[in-house]
């Protein structure tokens, strides 16, 4: 079977817009959640983290536009132009683009949008994200609540494999907005301080904008140096409830173990968990049973949503590219915000950043329908 | 030689009609979607009350599902790994411009929990998901227009690799009042071949 790599990345994110910048920030235990009062992009004030404006649209001059593109636009063409840029690859008809959001441009719905409605139409998205750059295959779209952009690496890998690219380009990103923040405020779900992953005090998410894109690749020449292989994958659904997570993390236990059949390898040779870690009750708890009942228990554990909040439909790449910094620099990121287990099994919640030996890490995600996904990593090294 | 797969059933609905295998299940003189789904429900004998509550979407993928899977005849002591690939053009607009009118007016001011889960249009697979117990493989693609060269290879990669016994796969879509599903399941057996030509032939009947 055609091996997969992980290679060149960028992220556009609120802690800066490319990824070895921000694992410094993180380092630091820089977090990008504020208390955002915006009155020209929401109804209300909240606790999250977003992309300053005018950074955002003065940096994107830099890309010389020659028309106008909503900020979701701004923000995908600005990341994969800098992926793009750092893989000197030629875009021939063997190179593959898939696109990653959950609600893409949905603020063109509201009433302060200057853009027409058709904007909201992911298909346009990826016409916009195609045409840009010039790809020569259609874009695919993927929209599978929260778990589309570790989903999407797991697409792009299956299309290699199938002998039907050589390489995909993808790019994930999701903004923070009313329609978004007036939902996820309507189950309760929303932290009105940063963000608690994991923790006994923890009351719900905050959420967070950014675009972020990756090469993944079957050419073992010119990797970047944080490079990894893609071991194995899995996405399984819960198939118990559409809004709320399986009380036995059923999804998610079965996706990682049909990720590790597939890596052919034992749970034990596991060195870090990127998991999930939204921070409501419900979340945190079905991954702490999930992992339990994988023997998981005293694998190094984070959440990152206490640095950049959740950025939903992005999340699980964003997430993916911390995790191949980790591993490149041995370095075991703090689960911001957590300071006592707070579920009812235990976790090896990662409590202080600390320089570790890594090899493998396992990246997780869980949405809304019930989705899973897991993917396995290693280091070339 | 290489395993292949052949399309055991397809069904679609569109038109106020639903049609297994090219044959005409129900039609209905009614046009609108909400009377005309709800009536081929009942006529089909879907009954499941969590149905009511889902948004047009849901209701359509959950009734086309539900007459293929039933005609698949399954046993219910075992466990079916099927996977799930759908795709459509619109996404979850139809229930996105819902809640975008929930919450434009500050005056009136109503977000609804129950309307905003739908804004995903994955769930539609989760709601199939649990009705039938299937905990496999999904993903959720969005193209401009019916694509069968994609779904094929998203169905061809998740059976070679022994990843699901079967795929549920097709098109989806509701925008504003216009509607079509078409879905079919691959699997080992069947009389039509896996191919992208004949799941096109099959989409245009």
């Amino acid at each position: 079977m055609t091996k997969c790599y992980i290679s060149y990345h960028n992220m556009t994110s609120s802690l800066g817009f490319d990824s070895a910048t921000v694992f410094e920030d993180l380092k630091k235990g820089k977090r990008a959640i504020q208390f955002v009062e915006d009155t020209s992009r929401f109804y209300k004030p909240f606790f999250g983290a977003v992309i300053p404006t005018e950074i955002l649209n003065s940096v994107f001059q830099t890309l010389e536009p020659n028309t106008e593109y909503t900020r979701l636009e701004k923000m995908l063409l600005l990341s994969l132009s800098k992926t793009l840029n750092a893989s000197e690859i030629d875009l021939s008809d063997r190179v593959g683009l898939i696109i990653s959001t959950t609600k893409g441009n949905i603020d063109v719905l509201g009433p302060q949008s200057q853009f027409p409605q058709e904007r909201a139409y992911l298909s346009e998205l990826g016409k916009i994200v195609q045409n840009y750059f010039g790809f020569k295959n259609e874009a695919i779209v993927i929209s599978n609540a929260c778990v589309s952009g570790i989903l999407s690496v797991a697409i792009a890998k299956r299309y290699i494999q199938e002998g039907i690219y050589d390489q995909v380009f993808v790019v994930a990103g999701d903004l923070v907005s009313d329609f978004v923040i007036s939902g996820f405020n309507s189950f309760h779900a929303l932290s009105d301080a940063p963000s608690k992953p994991y923790d006994t005090n923890r009351i719900g998410i905050n959420l967070g904008e950014v675009a972020t894109s990756v090469l993944i690749t079957s050419n073992k020449n010119n990797l970047s140096e944080d490079a990894v292989e893609l071991l194995g994958e899995a996405s399984c659904n819960d198939a118990n409830h559409i809004s709320g997570p399986s009380r036995t993390g059923e999804g998610l236990y079965r996706s990682v173990q049909s990720a590790l059949a597939e890596a052919n390898i034992d749970s034990n040779t596991i060195d870090y968990i990127s998991a999930h870690g939204t921070a409501t009750l419900f979340n945190d708890e079905m991954e702490a049973i999930a992992f339990n009942r994988l023997g998981l228990q005293d694998t190094p554990l984070n959440s990152l949503k206490g640095y950049f909040g959740h950025t939903l439909g992005a999340s699980g790449l964003l997430e993916t590219i911390i995790g191949m910094q980790s591993l490149h620099h041995n370095t075991l990121i703090a689960c911001a915000g957590f300071e006592t287990l707070g579920v009812s099994k235990p976790l090896n919640i990662i409590k202080e950043t600390t320089t570790k030996e890594l090899r493998t890490f396992l990246k997780t995600a869980s949405g809304f329908g019930g989705c899973n996904t897991a993917v396995l990593f290693r280091t070339l090294s | 030689m290489e395993q292949t797969y052949h399309i055991s059933s397809y069904c679609h609905i569109k038109n106020s009609s639903v049609f297994l295998n090219g044959k005409l299940l129900y039609a209905s003189p009614i046009q609108e979607f909400s009377a005309f789904i709800k009536s081929a429900v009942q006529h089909l004998e879907t009954a499941y009350p969590k149905f009511y509550k889902m948004d047009h979407l849901s209701k359509l993928a959950f009734l086309a599902a539900d007459v293929l899977l039933k005609n698949a005849n399954l046993s219910v002591e075992t466990e079916h790994n099927i996977a799930i690939i759908l795709s459509n053009k619109a996404s979850s607009l139809d229930t996105d411009r819902t809640y975008q009118a929930s919450i434009t007016d500050p005056d009136n001011f109503f977000p609804s929990p129950s309307v905003f889960v739908y804004t995903l249009p994955n769930i539609c697979m989760g709601e199939i998901s649990i009705k039938h117990q299937l905990h496999s493989e999904n993903c959720f693609f969005i193209f401009d227009r019916f694509n069968a060269d994609h779904l094929w290879i998203n169905a061809q990669s998740l059976l070679k690799r022994k990843k699901a016994e079967k795929v549920l796969c097709g098109w989806i879509d509701f925008d504003d009042k216009n509607y079509e599903a078409f879905l079919y399941l691959v699997a080992e057996n069947g009389i039509i071949a896996h191919s992208p030509n004949d799941i096109k032939r099959l989409y245009k009947t």
